[in-house]
């Protein structure tokens, strides 16, 4: 019980300092603006473990957080073995195959106004389906290594990219085009100087979409058959024999990988796209 | 209207594609057939078929690629194929007046339109109230925010086992409440982006007329921000209602369900019957589509009421 009232407590106490914190004259800072979210996802994880311990809730049914922080400790390897299976090698060659396939068929689609008009609502549509049902179909084609999964992302990826890309390359104004024209740039001239770099806020946009469809894409393929490693092999294999604490630590795992690669696109794209005005310090 | 033509040439195009992968697809599963039934195929040996390429393959038996295309159970079936089905399994059995059928998609869309329909209402709800919470108040902004964009970035599917788990545990019956959590999970997010944008589009000086007017915070909510925030709305709706239904799909596939467009996919994966994965496929999207379609006719109606052009 005293670890039920521990956790409200704290929860209020969070809550109120949060509060004040978000009011006082230091909420401009970066200091400030880090740790009123820290402080929140702190006290979700106090609240998760004091309602176990609390209530006294089986292991078997929901592992506290410290349960399986001491999981994911004593189980790295398998861990890293997984990762490196299912992130490494499913979900990020898949990206950046599907991402270049994307790419290159959006600079040959650009070329004809026609295509491009057809194949915009076509592609919207498309990405907004339920592909990840293809992973059975893939997986019987591709057979069960990563490869399989390779492919179901690179096709899960592949339209939100194609759109936006293709939507990004039409984003320059006649006068930007026709200022071109006065240089005397060619087609290749126009597309690398000015096409590409006012495209680029929408090509990471797709790839920021994309990050997160890969993982999933990755993972969901795993339960449709894999070798004896992966992250959705273990996942479907761990929920059977009851070891709940080593998929919440893959879940772990999975949530700080698609944080972090999401991360890293998004901070690709800062360094990229600086002069773009959502990045711009005023 | 005016892109009508280039879509049909492109999906035209798709079409041509499709047929002509068909052939060296399914160039193995034909000749293995044609073997069976007597015919002559080189080489005689399914071993030393085994070991050539397609092409070689097509090349060396060209009389048997037609049969390719009318396979039992094609690696990639023909989009004839493919309507086939998906007629035999709705039109034609709704006909017979089985619709409600097990072997009906009809019956499996329902089961999936009704949880991504709960998950949609849910995850809507959420996503508004989140918004409502980040417009005014400025903890809950700081706070709640940065965990929102996390969220997303968690690929659901790992949770997806654990939430029909914990779910089954607290004694809630049936797959139908965890599909639905997940199909909000992943549909409350664009509601949420939009709902804070559309609900701070108001300028300053709209704000300070209502103020001019001794308007209260409740009306100002009612009167202003929330009619702005209806285009936003409802172009969020849009996207998280496709998001529901990935998420019911997503919900069905890895779990064992056993009624669904996903489930379907999932049996006919463990049956070794790929027209009855591509029809289910093609059901879902259709259901996509009709869903999609359905809230832009309602966007365009309210707006065009409340004076906006859609």
């Amino acid at each position: 019980m005293s670890w039920l009232v521990f956790a409200l407590v704290f929860w209020i106490g969070a809550w109120a300092l949060n509060a004040s914190l978000a009011n006082s004259r230091w909420r401009g800072t970066i200091g400030v603006r880090v740790l009123i979210p820290v402080l929140f996802g702190v006290t979700l994880i106090v609240l998760w473990e004091g309602f176990v311990r609390g209530l006294g809730v089986s292991p078997v049914i929901l592992p506290a957080p410290s349960t399986v922080a001491g999981t994911f400790a004593a189980s790295t390897d398998i861990l890293w073995e997984d990762f490196r299976q299912t992130v490494l090698k499913g979900a990020l060659s898949g990206f950046v195959i599907g991402a270049l396939a994307a790419f290159a068929t959006a600079i040959l689609i650009d070329r004809s106004a026609f295509l491009t008009r057809g194949l915009l609502p076509i592609g919207n549509f498309v990405a907004a389906l339920p592909i990840i049902g293809i992973a059975p179909i893939l997986v019987n084609w591709f057979g069960f290594d990563w490869q399989s999964k390779a492919a179901v992302v690179v096709v899960m990826v592949f339209f939100p990219i194609l759109v936006n890309t293709v939507q990004g390359l039409r984003e320059t104004d006649a006068m930007q085009r026709d200022l071109m024209r006065t240089y005397a740039a060619g087609y290749l001239d126009t597309l690398i100087k000015l096409r590409l770099p006012a495209a680029l806020p929408f090509i990471f946009n797709g790839l920021k979409i994309a990050t997160t469809l890969a993982l999933i894409g990755a993972i969901v393929a795993e339960y449709f058959g894999s070798p004896t490693r992966g992250m959705g092999f273990r996942i479907s294999t761990g929920v059977g024999s009851l070891s709940i604490d080593l998929v919440w630590a893959e879940i772990a795992v999975a949530a700080m990988a698609g944080t972090a690669f999401y991360g890293l696109v998004a901070w690709m794209e800062r360094r990229v796209t600086f002069w773009h005005p959502s990045h711009r310090r005023n | 209207m005016r892109n009508i033509l280039p879509i049909l040439a492109v999906l035209a195009a798709l079409a041509v594609l499709w047929y002509a992968a068909v052939a060296p697809m399914n160039i193995r599963g034909a000749l293995d057939v044609a073997d069976r039934g007597g015919a002559e195929v080189i080489p005689a040996e399914p071993r030393d078929r085994f070991e050539q390429s397609a092409w070689r393959l097509m090349m060396a038996n060209p009389d048997h690629i037609a049969l390719g295309y009318s396979l039992d159970r094609p690696r990639l079936p023909t989009p004839v194929q493919v309507a086939d089905e998906l007629w035999n399994t709705t039109g034609e059995m709704a006909l017979r007046g089985r619709a409600m059928s097990k072997r009906s998609l009809i019956y499996h869309g329902w089961i999936t339109l009704q949880s991504t329909l709960w998950g949609f209402a849910l995850g809507t709800v959420l996503g508004m109230a989140g918004a409502i919470a980040i417009v005014y108040s400025r903890v809950v902004d700081m706070s709640l925010m940065p965990w929102a964009i996390i969220s997303q970035t968690v690929p659901i599917v790992a949770l997806a086992p654990m939430i029909i788990v914990l779910s089954s545990q607290v004694g809630i019956e049936g797959r139908g409440v965890p599909k639905a959590i997940i199909s909000a999970y992943l549909c409350y997010f664009p509601v949420l982006v939009g709902m804070v944008k559309g609900l701070r589009s108001p300028g300053a000086a709209q704000l300070d007329l209502l103020r001019t007017y001794s308007a209260s915070g409740v009306q100002a909510f009612l009167k202003l921000r929330l009619p702005a925030s209806m285009p936003y709305l409802f172009t969020s709706l849009k996207i998280g209602i496709a998001a529901a239904l990935v998420g019911t799909i997503v919900g069905e596939l890895p779990t064992g369900a056993i009624s669904g467009l996903g489930a379907r996919i999932l049996i006919g994966d463990q049956f070794g019957t790929p027209l009855a994965i591509w029809a289910a496929l093609f059901a879902a999207a259709i259901l996509a589509g009709i869903l999609v379609t359905l809230l832009d006719l309602t966007q365009r109606i309210i707006l065009r009421r409340m004076g906006m052009q859609a």
